[in-house]
């Protein structure tokens, strides 16, 4: 395995050797010395169901509430594992578990928008956008993010969504990429070989219009970078196995682009189907399909990205709870609170962080579901001034103040 | 069609005039050039319309520059054959909200109910393709088929219409009503917004298209009008269920319509009754529709115009309003309101229509819609003595859209030489104009869909209600600008002389306008 600065270092000779050395590649040199910081946000869409992805086994309420879904105590058969004898992981979250055990992996529980939607839409739309309630915003908060770091030759690559468009919180002024495969990036030749990329990038090397010369310099910059990354040749280190799935794939990608050293700040990736009216399941089932495939892949990930986990955290988030109580389809319905995950090497894992509420009727939110007792904001604030060094997170959640008690230390106290 | 050689011609004409155009016009003092030069012909058809296909430089130079424009400024004189016959075969464009529904919604609906799904937000549910059995596959594209057809549409008619500006400002009205066609059932009401509440008033009133859309389904559910109530709505309504559900029982296995009644079924019911007031549209409406963000109001004004709109909601299911706007008076607020300092004495539906007057005749939406359609037209920052005109011919006119675009567009600022290419054209524009220049014959709209939405710009599929940006920034970046390369070269694919062809249009000068 090649490190990152190795490659950096060998990617770039071979860059200026080919005549070619892109103007971001420099500043993305000057700052891997700086340890270039990684966030890798990844959105479960649909409402995972936080109670039985981060079981509260120390409630009676829990089993009372789910007769034919509830996942197992830890001890028996296929059962849930403990995290610190009141919460345990679902067994398919197997893959996470040593990355917990050995300190890396946070969970923040009863987490939550302060808005009380029950809409998968509008609940999406404001964790994307940071603004909860606040429908008008018209960027995201990732890409606030990124304003909020601005750097002078930014690479094309510093902020990168695996999917087919880009997400609503990585849309906004700063730039972002969405690519669907890696691999294809780049312009098409056409048919019977019309040889029009080198044209192109003629044509908008000399244009004299200063607001698109620049991205166009930079597109080719990317694209000759691709090439010489050459994702089609791609490895994994340590042997680690992504599943073949959609999300799977995605997050091989994110690794690739994190190892490649091409200056990626910020990565975005989603998996689906996670709203489970009906059959859900406990030990077995929908959702412990979905865990399956969502675990796996992280876990591959984490291992992928092995010493780079120093400089990364990645960030689970879903757009609300599901119901503490099943309902008649042995499935849950639209809720509130959930659960949330940080992972990387400086995270203070092996906790459950967040002020657990209970799950006894006058303890839930409209007699339901998990309350929320801390807003997603605050968590996103840690990682954006914990890890990602912004200063004065402020523009980036308009309209809420960032408190110093509501920080819940999974990035350490700082 | 003319052949390949006078297409390319004609695309390499329109740029090396743009080109040229920097110094080409001379500081006219007021309106619309008598002998206007190509250049000049090219920015009126970049502007008026989606740019223009070889040959209308010519036609409309024999017509006469201000007589072109004047008669795009009365689309209903113009005729538009060619896209009828082009739009004939898209079914569902000429179908009410009440007839999609019930071909598109109900089998949706029955299936969901067999399925005893949970319909508490009142959505279709999640990542549904994936997981549904065979037997709803059909049912979902056919859900599918309503987008692709509005979408066809809105291609063919920017593409092929003759009545150019219609198209540009439907566009541009629709994105500043904007509704997303995945919320819940918007997408049912979508074709009848389009065609019902924009089209026909997008060179009209103001005060009417502002009215068509706060009663337009499509709206009150997007922005959640259609549950905003008077708390004390919410109390009743949910005495009313106990009481019905106390009967039911009494009288031993609840029976309706056939149906069983489960207890599961009750409480959706229970769910989906609204709790109080929604503010949603009364804040959008505020900011985005009419007074802009710094339009003056305040938080208590946002209340008190939600109170004064509760009740605009969808009559129900198998009611004489069925689908359509319907004011429920028991879902009314009655009590009195201040809204931007004016009284308003509870009533009934007047009090809404009261907030609408009130907020069509409102100086900062004059400015605020002013300020918009000068960014459309002349530049993202507009020139302010522009928009104080445009502004006050708003006033002057109670609002008639046709004489505020028209001042706009006969403005000296309008011709002058930095107005020029000043714009970045959006994915639409680009994606419309290509189409336009190399005269294509559009038969895959799926195709054109999918691009737009790579290059960020999926139609009727903008979430937020800001619509699009219209401003170089959001549509400028390296990303954007592969994919724009990309749908050039895929475009010129197979024609004569088709690495010309591509050049053009991705060249730096095609992606303005």
């Amino acid at each position: 395995m090649k490190s990152r600065r190795i490659f950096l270092r060998d990617g770039g000779l071979a860059l200026v050797s080919l005549g070619f050395a892109p103007s971001f590649l420099a500043r993305t040199a000057a700052a891997s010395a700086a340890r270039q910081k990684l966030l890798i946000a990844i959105f479960q869409r649909g409402a995972v169901d936080g109670l039985n992805m981060v079981v509260p086994c120390g409630e009676r309420a829990y089993y009372k509430s789910r007769p034919s879904i509830a996942v197992p105590r830890p001890g028996r058969a296929d059962a849930a594992l403990d995290l610190d004898g009141f919460f345990a992981f679902h067994p398919r979250l197997a893959p996470l578990k040593p990355i917990y055990d050995r300190g890396e992996l946070a969970v923040i529980h009863a987490c939550g928008s302060p808005d009380h939607t029950r809409s998968h839409f509008d609940a999406q739309d404001y964790m994307e956008s940071g603004t909860p309630g606040v429908k008008s915003t018209d960027d995201g908060w990732l890409n606030r993010t990124l304003e909020a770091r601005r750097v002078d030759k930014a690479s094309p690559f510093r902020a990168v969504a695996l999917a087919p468009t880009l997400p609503r919180s990585l849309q906004g002024t700063a730039s972002a990429l969405a690519i669907g495969q890696i691999a294809q990036f780049g312009v098409r030749d056409g048919r019977g070989g019309m040889g029009v990329g080198t044209s192109f990038e003629e044509q908008y090397a000399a244009a004299a219009d200063r607001v698109l010369q620049a991205p166009g310099r930079e597109a080719f910059d990317a694209i000759k970078l691709m090439k010489q990354v050459d994702p089609s040749q791609y490895r994994p280190a340590a042997g680690a196995d992504y599943p073949r799935s959609a999300f799977g794939q995605a997050l091989r990608q994110v690794a690739q682009l994190a190892r490649s050293g091409v200056g990626l700040e910020i990565a975005f990736a989603e998996t689906g189907n996670w709203d489970h009216h009906v059959n859900e399941g406990g030990t077995q089932g929908l959702l412990a399909a979905r865990l399956d495939d969502f675990a796996r892949g992280m876990g591959a990930l984490v291992t992928d990205l092995g010493e780079q986990m120093r400089d990364t955290v990645i960030l689970t988030m879903s757009e609300f709870g599901r119901t503490l109580a099943e309902n008649g389809s042995r499935g849950t319905d639209h809720g509130h609170g959930n659960a949330m995950m940080a992972i990387g090497a400086g995270v203070k894992g092996g906790r459950v962080y967040g002020a657990w509420p209970g799950l006894e009727r006058d303890q839930l939110f409209e007699g339901r579901d998990l309350q929320v007792t801390t807003d997603f904001r605050d968590v996103f604030a840690e990682v954006v001034t914990s890890h990602l060094g912004v200063g004065d997170p402020s523009g980036i959640f308009p309209g809420y103040a960032i408190r110093a008690e509501n920080r819940r230390g999974f990035m350490g106290r700082s | 069609m003319p052949p390949i050689r006078s297409r390319l011609a004609h695309i390499a004409t329109v740029l090396a005039a743009l080109a040229l155009a920097v110094h080409a016009l001379s500081a006219a003092s007021s309106s619309v050039p008598g002998s206007p030069d190509d250049a000049t012909i090219v920015h009126v058809l970049n502007r008026l319309g989606f740019g223009p296909r070889p040959g209308d430089v010519e036609r409309v130079r024999r017509m006469g520059l201000a007589s072109w424009m004047d008669q795009q400024l009365r689309p209903e004189r113009i005729a538009d054959g060619a896209v009828d016959a082009r739009v004939a075969g898209l079914a569902t464009l000429r179908m009410t909200s009440q007839q999609i529904a019930q071909e598109y919604l109900k089998p949706l609906l029955e299936q969901r109910q067999q399925r005893g799904r949970d319909a508490a937000s009142g959505e279709p549910d999640m990542d549904s393709r994936r997981k549904r059995p065979a037997e709803i596959g059909p049912v979902l594209q056919r859900r599918q088929e309503l987008l692709q057809e509005l979408v066809a549409q809105k291609v063919l008619r920017a593409v092929y219409s003759e009545r150019q500006l219609q198209e540009v400002l439907t566009d541009f009205w629709f994105n500043h009503f904007n509704v997303f066609a995945n919320k819940g059932f918007t997408r049912i009401y979508l074709t009848a917004y389009e065609r019902d509440a924009i089209r026909p008033h997008v060179l009209g009133r103001f005060r009417d298209l502002l009215d068509a859309t706060a009663k337009s389904p499509a709206m009150l559910l997007y922005l959640d009008n259609a549950r905003s109530a008077d708390p004390k709505f919410a109390e009743k309504a949910k005495s009313d269920l106990d009481r019905l559900q106390r009967a039911g029982r009494r009288r031993g296995g609840a029976r309706q319509q056939g149906r069983e009644t489960t207890p599961e079924m009750m409480e959706q019911v229970r769910q989906n009754i609204p709790t109080g007031i929604n503010e949603n549209y009364a804040r959008e409406l505020l900011e985005l529709h009419t007074l802009g963000v710094d339009g003056g109001y305040t938080q208590q004004d946002i209340v008190n115009v939600a109170r004064a709109l509760t009740g605009w909601t969808i009559g129900r299911p198998r009611s004489a309003e069925a689908g359509q706007f319907w004011f429920n008076p028991r879902m009314h607020d009655t009590g009195d309101k201040v809204v931007l300092g004016q009284k308003i004495t509870g009533g009934g539906i007047e009090d809404g229509e009261r907030v609408l007057d009130l907020l069509a005749r409102h100086p900062s939406t004059a400015r605020f819609i002013a300020t918009k359609l000068a960014r459309r037209f002349v530049a993202d920052e507009p020139p302010a003595a522009l928009v104080d005109r445009a502004a006050a011919t708003f006033r002057q006119t109670d609002g008639d859209l046709r004489e505020v675009v028209r001042a706009i567009v006969t403005a000296p600022e309008f011709f002058a030489s930095d107005t020029r290419r000043a714009k970045v054209k959006t994915p639409f524009e680009f994606v419309v104009s290509a189409l336009r220049a190399t005269e294509a014959d559009v038969q895959n709209t799926l195709w054109l869909a999918r691009t737009l939405q790579q290059l960020g710009m999926p139609l009727y599929l903008c979430q937020p209600p800001t619509g699009y940006k219209d401003t170089a920034d959001a549509w400028v970046n390296s990303g954007a600008l592969i994919s724009r390369m990309n749908f050039a070269v895929e475009l010129a694919n197979g024609k004569a002389s088709a690495r010309a062809v591509a050049m053009a249009l991705g060249s730096p000068e095609f992606q303005r306008r």
